[in-house]
């Protein structure tokens, strides 16, 4: 019974990082860039539905939008101020201006909200029957799991069937070709960060729901951790994002429980240094040999 | 108004087999003129004074020695590169301030010198991302696939069939496009880029790599693609029997410089011509 309230912790905390390396794995995909801001946009995501609720009164779905709403924007203004102009530039240099984005989206967090964690009251609870309760699931939980895999079904039939979707497939497979298809590859990789940074929102919202603590560093983990899942899973791959960060969130949450608590990122990450050594491209990447 | 006009062109256009004798027509309004276009790479002269008309339903050669600045030109016409001078009309319509995307849309198509197909991808979805602007319907559309999606997507599958019949290449539609022998994706190239609806196709060096029997097939089928789908093509190629052959008008470039226009007894006859490729006499 404790094993199983382990178990859908882990899947809760799980689904949270699947939420966010779909957004990463998206970007990495399509612009074939590590979008390291990803994490603090989920951290303006909390902020923003933590304000809407705490400050406008508004009710949580209506904050949880406008949560989106802003991140959407924010995503989308990132990319164009950011990242576009280093469009021809060599991928470091497109690396280290994540990075810098991201400090500036901490500081400037640290500025408007101030160091000292909010209290985040959970945005997505309901009241549930008792033997649910007693088994340790949450309403939290449910809501997570629940969105994620709505999530991750949406995004697969997005880019499978649509067109903006093919034109996803046909930029991450060549820019170059894609255009001379007709296809608006900033458009299409503007429309990427946008829904990369809503579903950051979300996951934002979801993860302060769980956790109730926000403050202007609250992105930085779960993001590296999702990075992670991204990675582990296989770097580009929706479903791999999806059983990354599942797999990730349960074996943090058993490392938490039986092993111990302060090394439990030592192990999630052990975990990972594993996989890579014996699947280089991840769980469900596929491998591909440097042409010479 | 012309975008529109060349879709509807599009949905009549017979494929493919039987020949259809075009009614010439290069004395109506062209489909390309450049004037005076050129870029310079730093202080580079890559190309200059690049003054070229083509036909409606012409085939144009584009030769010169290595370095000439032939891909360069197909790069300034599709816009990868911006021109530093001159003017690109397209159907009579200015392109300045147009991107990549657009001119395809405006009804440029091109294949790579290096081939450069979605490899990852299967050969049907490779003609399909061709075909992807003619189809309309809404991502919601698409993700609840709706009975719309349905049919756009039929359709679109039987003319990407279509297309690749052209080629005899219909077996191989569910096939990953990158596991293909080297000519069958060069043959690809050309159908995912017919997909696009073109009025003009630019063919980088297409005989490249192929040997003489499969060139020969390819001038036949450049022919051929150029009857059933009336549409002018430009092509840079080296090989001078597949130039020579079938090519109505040929520009020579040497240095980034037209030395030559003309049909292919002029220029085999011209001393400038044959000074850039074999060097002064003595």
């Amino acid at each position: 019974m404790v094993f199983f309230s382990y178990l859908i912790s882990g899947i809760s905390l799980g689904s949270v990082y699947a939420i966010i390396a779909l957004g990463y794995t998206m970007v990495y995909g399509i612009a074939k860039m590590l979008n390291f801001a990803h994490g603090d946009v989920i951290m303006v995501g909390g902020y923003i539905c933590y304000c809407a609720m705490t400050y406008l009164g508004l009710p949580a779905i209506a904050s949880i939008l406008l949560s989106m709403v802003v991140c959407t924007v924010l995503g989308v203004v990132i990319e164009g101020l950011a990242y576009r102009p280093l469009r021809q530039a060599g991928s470091l240099a497109v690396l280290i201006t994540a990075i810098g984005v991201s400090y500036f989206l901490q500081n400037a967090a640290q500025l408007i909200w101030g160091v000292t964690p909010k209290i985040f009251t959970s945005a997505v609870s309901f009241p549930l029957p008792q033997g649910l309760t007693d088994l340790g699931i949450s309403s939290e939980a449910i809501v997570t799991v629940v969105s994620c895999v709505v999530i991750m079904i949406a995004l697969t039939l997005f880019v499978n069937h649509t067109r903006m979707g093919k034109a996803m497939r046909a930029c991450s497979e060549d820019k170059g070709a894609a255009q001379l298809m007709g296809i608006n590859v900033n458009r299409t990789i503007s429309v990427t960060f946008a829904i990369g940074s809503a579903l950051a929102a979300i996951a934002g919202v979801l993860l302060c729901s769980s956790y109730t603590t926000l403050m202007p560093t609250t992105g930085s983990m779960p993001g590296i951790k999702a990075f992670t899942a991204a990675v582990f899973g296989g770097i580009g791959s929706i479903p791999g994002a999806f059983i990354g960060g599942l797999l990730l969130g349960i074996i943090e949450a058993m490392a938490k429980a039986y092993i111990s608590t302060n090394l439990a990122n030592a192990i999630v990450f052990a975990v990972l240094i594993v996989v890579l050594l014996v699947r280089p491209s991840g769980l469900l990447g596929k491998y591909v040999p440097e042409k010479v | 108004m012309a975008e529109q006009k060349r879709f509807e062109k599009g949905k009549m256009v017979p494929v493919p087999s039987h020949s259809i004798i075009p009614e010439r027509d290069l004395d109506k309004s062209p489909i390309l003129e450049c004037s005076h276009l050129g870029i310079d790479f730093g202080g580079l002269r890559a190309v200059d004074e690049f003054n070229i008309t083509i036909g409606r339903t012409e085939i144009a050669g584009l030769i010169g020695p290595n370095g000439a600045g032939k891909t360069t030109v197909f790069n300034l016409l599709t816009k990868v590169y911006q021109p530093t001078r001159g003017t690109i009309l397209l159907d009579g319509l200015d392109t300045a301030g147009k991107i990549t995307a657009q001119i395809n849309r405006m009804g440029i198509a091109r294949t790579f010198q290096n081939i450069r197909l979605f490899s990852n991808l299967s050969v049907e979805d490779n003609v399909k991302i061709g075909l992807h602007n003619q189809e309309k319907y809404s991502a919601l559309t698409g993700v609840l696939r709706l009975p719309k999606y349905w049919r756009q997507e039929k359709a679109a599958h039987e003319r990407a069939l279509e297309l690749l019949s052209i080629f005899d290449m219909q077996d191989l539609a569910s096939h990953q496009a990158g596991s293909l022998p080297y000519g069958a994706q060069r043959r690809l190239e050309i159908v995912r880029a017919l997909a696009t609806n073109p009025s003009l196709l630019l063919l980088d060096e297409p005989a490249a790599g192929m040997n003489p029997s499969e060139t020969a097939e390819l001038m036949e089928n450049i022919v051929k693609i150029r009857d059933t789908f009336q549409i002018a093509v430009l092509l840079i190629e080296h090989d001078m029997s597949l130039v020579m052959g079938i090519c109505e008008g040929i520009c020579v470039l040497n240095f980034g410089r037209i030395i030559a226009k003309g049909t292919a007894e002029e220029i085999q006859a011209n001393p400038a011509v044959i000074e850039a490729y074999l060097g002064k006499q003595q």
